[in-house]
């Protein structure tokens, strides 16, 4: 009924007026994405891989820059009520982007292995063919890598600001779509990659299909997908609500998913062992960002009314608790470090949804102030990953590690300090995140989860502190993995990222302040 | 008189104070740090930090001599340690009379050992590192004495201890030494602990460490707490003090070298027990009871340090049995109470002038003999050795309390004390410390006799060196010279006029008693005593040569080698009892704690692997478990909704 009388009173078409300006940041990182495919067509064979990764960092700096120039302005919903420029929005955008930016170091990095990158010469070549070793021989590089990935950061920036479901329906494929392609494009290894990367994209599509699903029935329900006009319904019911918490329950899987919460985080391990390293720590962070902003959205602008709230807080809180169950529990037994760091991962949204679920503004900074120090602390892991290396590319498996602490002093003790700050040390950004949220929680009146949560951060301080045991107390193996030195751009990466774990640790006032500043501003 | 404690702020030269720890501290450092490049004048540094270090207490005694009696109390603040709300921990001075007489002793005797060990160390390649221990020594000892609260007293107490293992085990290439070091350490750890938990009761108690809360808040508060906090201080006097039952470490610590036997182990650590419950002495004011057992183990320790000096032929070994139970005299008197304590520090002060006489006099006769310390081959050393023959002469009439020694005025007033403690326990106490005096005139004798009297048995070294007793050089002779005369005049000065007794009362309180027995009856009393185990070491060493190699004794004189079976006891009891308990502990932690552990990890890496099996790696099961949660989200939402 409600379609019906949409359709009647826009009879006459108006043109949409769209603020360009507040959208500048997503803007620029679409366009400079856009522009790489230019660059793709036109640009030679030889200078394609300078002028992406120029263009990708100089994008996402002015994307930053745009950040910058609308931090501060009135929090408003733009592009008609499909986007919300707030305190909230600014925030993970800037993050996204300040992350993305350290990932493109790593991701461009050629140094370490043969002067190539971490992506296969030509994605379409088949494994072991004679296609593949020709191209390899020439030298060719995928470069398509950086305008997909720069459509993923635009889709990255847009998805915690979207206002409404379809624009966050187009934000979720937007920063998925290039990344299932990425996953698949690793050098070495590349069936598993491509398996990653194939089952990536087919659990991708069916939480997708849930999400729609999911927002067709809150559409049937309030009669519109924009959140405002659900939370108004919401908090003056003129129908039943099974529709509303079917479609909540379908909309939420989908973003589940990608925050990598139990039981729909099964795809993550496998992702994030096959897919190229660099790849996995910007996907580990910055995607994380983007999915709990938009977690945060749904739940506190769409249904931020008591009345949902009692409903859906308990089963999100049960989410966070088996969440932290198996990230904590599975990642004990795991011998490869990325998927070791996969649970981690997942135990990490654990630790996140706790924040989410509290829904206080003080419980929202300490997910904003989460969010970039775990994304800076995993970017860093998983930099350090890439350099331990044996012959068929990075040496995952933990056993190869032994002695590491001995051989390259320098790189295990900057894993040292990100697996340390995981564990929740304090002195380390980590902790301090940990204890922001845990707090948050227990103001909020849920100390249940803050028992669970601590119980796991136990737990998984072992598979934290076992790696470090292996790299600083084992023996070195007679032939273990070579040591690859990276260019100077991954060694500002990995400072920067030790540098803000370790100060944020000691220091954390500034962004805590940041983040309680942009917390309390969501437009709705 | 009654002792109060209230100290006013050291100013002027009495803020001199930390500069007596700070130079022997400062040598410790410089020696250690400066490592081989100190090697050549590292030995003279040592000395003149000893001696900079005892002028200074000289200049300090002095100018609280020039102040009336009730105003020789200064507090020295240095720094808060600890400023936490709640918990304040000071580094703090306290210069009185008593920690005073403490500093020149400790000074004192300690300059004349460091030049005695300039010669004496002179071939050893780590003098350097000898003299960083024994500054670091002196410095310690001084922390402990200066202390103006009980947790800088616990730090120096450690701090002694430390050197103590470190100079015990200075020649650590003898296994030997070794273990003593450790066991030295090991055995003063159980005292440590008492004297540690009655500092954590004194913090409970009274809210601070500092000595005036404490001390003046001991008369009310409750006496049980007070009689804990004085048991588990004798506890920690009996470890560094060498007292029953955790007497064993002193003997082996004889494996120290020489000087150090003669400066930590006889004349100044050894002691620190006694000042420590001297310094308590309000705390024990209170407790009857804590001073009962302390009067106990003092009196069982002084007959058994006695009994194992008498059967020994190892000279230092028997100096030490001698220690042990002049130590013992000193506990007895502290537990007397006021009647006691100032006869207590006044046998300290003398003792430790002939007792670290008696010792450089023993490294002096070892140093001519080839370092062999085995009395039964020595014998007619006096005609070789003159002058350590007439200072250890000096020292013997002044340890076995002949007139007018030292050691006659100062233990004769620990005999006269225990008796007018009054009642029974003063009789048995009484008796006890006439007794030992009767014991020590025996070995004491038999000691001089074997080594400077009679023919000569000597015997060559393992290498066939003939000994050649020679004197030692005049650096050597020195310091045996200015104890020897220490230990003839000291007892007299201390009890001119009472000089002492008025000197030392207002710290800790004085009392007469009243005897049972007319006291110039026992003056004569004693002196018998005295000349009865003189007569009968005699009758056994002057008029007989002792033999060579040592006959096999009576029953008593086996047990007496054998320390009295203390290490066989502590062996049976702690060492096995030990590894029981230690098995058992083993046991319960390898079932239960690490059970538990064990169970809680095996059963989460069982789940973890069973939870493994669901993550296949087939996106047909992924899709099926993201399904089946999306229906659990479905199902729990409307089922919460209600």
């Amino acid at each position: 009924m409600s379609i019906l009388a949409a359709s009647s009173t826009t009879a006459t078409f108006v043109a949409p007026h769209v603020e360009f300006g507040k959208l500048s940041p997503m803007l620029i990182a679409f366009g400079t994405a856009t522009l790489g495919i230019l660059v793709e067509a036109f640009a030679p064979r030889k200078q394609r891989y300078g002028i992406q990764v120029g263009l990708a960092l100089v994008g996402i700096a002015a994307s930053f820059a745009a950040v910058l120039a609308l931090a501060g302005t009135t929090a408003s919903v733009v592009a008609q009520g499909s986007v919300a420029v707030d305190g909230t929005t600014l925030f993970l955008q800037g993050t996204i982007l300040v992350i993305s930016f350290v990932a493109f170091l790593v991701i461009a990095e050629r140094k370490t292995d043969q002067n190539q990158d971490a992506f296969a010469a030509q994605g379409a070549s088949v494994p072991g063919s004679a296609a593949e070793r020709e191209t390899t021989r020439r030298g060719w590089q995928t470069t398509e890598v950086y305008p997909l990935l720069m459509f993923s950061v635009g889709g990255m920036l847009l998805f915690p600001a979207a206002n409404d479901l379809l624009t966050m329906f187009v934000a979720l494929e937007a920063l998925s779509l290039p990344l299932y392609l990425v996953c698949g494009l690793a050098r070495h290894r590349r069936l598993l990659s491509q398996e990653a990367a194939l089952k990536y994209f087919l659990l991708g599509a069916f939480s997708s299909a849930f999400f729609l699903y999911g927002a067709a029935m809150l559409y049937g329900y309030a009669g519109s997908v924009n959140l405002a006009v659900i939370a108004q319904h919401v908090a003056h019911p003129t129908a039943g609500s099974t529709l509303l918490y079917t479609g909540v329950a379908l909309l939420g899987m989908g973003l589940l998913f990608k925050v990598g919460a139990a039981p729909f985080h099964m795809w993550t391990p496998d992702v994030y062992q096959g897919a190229p390293t660099p790849v996995t720590g910007f996907m580990a962070a910055a995607t994380k960002i983007a999915a709990f902003g938009a977690l945060v959205r749904v739940l506190d602008v769409g249904l931020g009314v008591n009345s949902a709230e009692n409903v859906w807080r308990p089963v999100m809180q049960a989410v966070a608790i088996i969440t932290m169950i198996v990230g904590g529990v599975l990642a004990l037994t795991q011998r490869d470090i990325k998927r070791m760091l996969a649970y981690s991962a997942i135990l990490n949204a654990g630790y996140l949804l706790i924040g989410v679920t509290s829904t206080t503004a003080q419980a929202r900074a300490a997910v904003l102030f989460y969010l970039p120090v775990y994304g800076v602390a995993i970017i860093g892991a998983f930099a350090v990953v890439t350099l331990v290396r044996d012959a068929g590319g990075e040496a995952t498996d933990l056993s190869r590690w032994a002695g590491l602490g001995r051989r390259a002093p320098i790189p295990a003790a900057l894993l040292a300090v990100f697996l340390l700050a995981f564990a929740g040390i304090p002195f380390t950004s980590i902790f301090i995140g940990k204890f922001a949220i845990f707090q948050a929680a227990l103001a909020a009146g849920s100390p249940d989860l803050v028992i669970v949560a601590v119980l796991a951060s136990a737990l998984a301080a072992f598979f934290y502190l076992r790696v470090v045991v292996v790299m600083f107390f084992s023996d070195p193996l007679p032939q273990g993995p070579t040591i690859a030195h990276p260019s100077i751009a991954v060694k500002t990466a990995l400072a920067v990222a030790a540098f803000a774990t370790v100060a944020l640790g000691v220091a954390p006032s500034l962004l805590l302040h940041l983040a309680n500043n942009s917390a309390g501003i969501l437009a709705k | 008189m009654t002792p109060s404690y209230a100290p006013v702020a050291a100013t002027g030269t009495f803020a001199l104070t930390a500069w007596v720890i700070l130079l022997p501290l400062a040598g410790a450092a410089i020696l250690l740090i400066g490592g081989r490049r100190t090697n050549r004048w590292g030995h003279l540094l040592g000395c003149a930090a000893a001696i900079g270090s005892f002028v200074l207490g000289a200049v300090l005694f002095f100018a609280l001599l020039a102040k009336p009696g009730a105003q020789r109390s200064y507090d020295q603040h240095v720094y808060t340690w600890i400023p936490v709300p709640g918990f304040t921990a000071d580094v703090g001075f306290h210069l009185d009379q008593l920690s005073i007489v403490f500093v020149l002793l400790i000074t004192g005797v300690g300059s004349l050992i460091h030049i005695y060990s300039v010669a004496y160390m002179e071939h050893d390649e780590n003098r350097r590192k000898f003299f960083c221990y024994l500054n670091l020594f002196l410095a310690a000892m001084l922390v402990l004495v200066l202390a103006d609260n009980y947790l800088l007293l616990y730090a120096g107490w450690e701090g002694v201890g430390l050197a103590s293992y470190l100079l015990i085990g200075f020649w650590q290439h003898k296994p030997s030494a070794a273990v003593a070091a450790k066991k030295a350490f090991i055995v003063n750890r159980v005292g440590d602990v008492g004297l540690s938990i009655a500092v954590m009761l004194m913090y409970t108690t009274f809210g601070s460490f500092a000595f005036g809360p404490v001390l003046n808040g001991a008369s009310s508060a409750k006496v049980g707490t007070m009689t804990a906090i004085g048991l588990l201080l004798l506890l920690g006097a009996c470890g560094k003090s060498a007292q029953f039952p955790l007497q064993s470490w002193l003997l082996d610590a004889m494996e120290g070298p020489t000087p150090v036997s003669a400066l930590i182990h006889a004349a100044t650590m050894v002691t620190a027990g006694v000042y420590l419950i001297v310094r308590s002495n309000a705390i024990f004011d209170v407790s009857p009871n804590a001073r009962l057992v302390v009067t106990i183990i003092g009196a069982i320790t002084l007959m058994f340090g006695a009994i194992i000096g008498c059967a020994k032929d190892d000279i230092k070994k028997a100096l030490a049995g001698s220690t042990m139970s002049q130590i013992g005299y000193m506990i007895l008197a502290a537990g007397l109470g006021p009647i006691g304590y100032v006869f207590a520090i006044m046998h300290l002060i003398t003792h430790g002038f002939f007792k670290a006489g008696l010792f450089l006099g023993a490294g002096s006769v070892m140093h001519g003999m080839n370092d062999d310390v085995n009395m039964r081959h020595y014998g007619a050393l006096r005609k070789f050795m003159p002058w350590t023959y007439v200072t250890f002469g000096l020292g013997y009439l002044a340890i076995i309390g002949v007139p007018p020694f030292s050691g006659y005025w100062s233990k004769d007033k620990i005999i006269e004390a225990a008796f007018a403690q009054g009642g029974t326990s003063g009789w048995i106490l009484g008796c006890a410390a006439l007794l030992g005096a009767l014991v020590t005139a025996f070995y004491m004798t038999r000691v001089v006799l074997m080594t400077f009297f009679g023919q000569k048995r000597w015997v060559p070294d393992a290498e066939g060196h003939e000994p050649h007793p020679h004197e030692s050089p005049w650096i050597m002779v020195v310091p045996m010279v200015v104890l020897a005369v220490g230990s003839v005049a000291a007892g007299f000065l201390f009890s001119y006029h009472n000089a002492f007794v008025n000197w030392l009362s207002p710290v800790t309180g004085f009392s007469e008693g009243h005897s049972p027995i007319n006291t110039a009856v026992l003056q004569v009393v004693t002196l018998v005593v005295v000349a009865l185990g003189i007569g009968y070491a005699y009758l056994g060493y002057g008029l007989q040569q002792a033999p060579s190699t040592p006959p096999l004794g009576s029953f008593a004189t086996r047990a007496a080698r054998q320390d009295l079976y203390g290490d066989a006891f502590n062996e049976l009891v702690f060492m096995r009892g030990g590894q029981y308990l230690t098995r058992v502990l083993v046991y319960f932690d390898m079932k239960g704690v690490d059970g538990v552990v064990n169970g809680v990890s095996a059963g989460l890496g069982g789940s973890s692997g069973r939870l493994r099996k669901l993550q296949s790696g087939f996106v047909r099961s992924y899709a099926l478990s993201m399904f089946g949660g999306a229906t659990l989200l479905i199902v729990a939402l409307l089922l919460v909704r209600g």
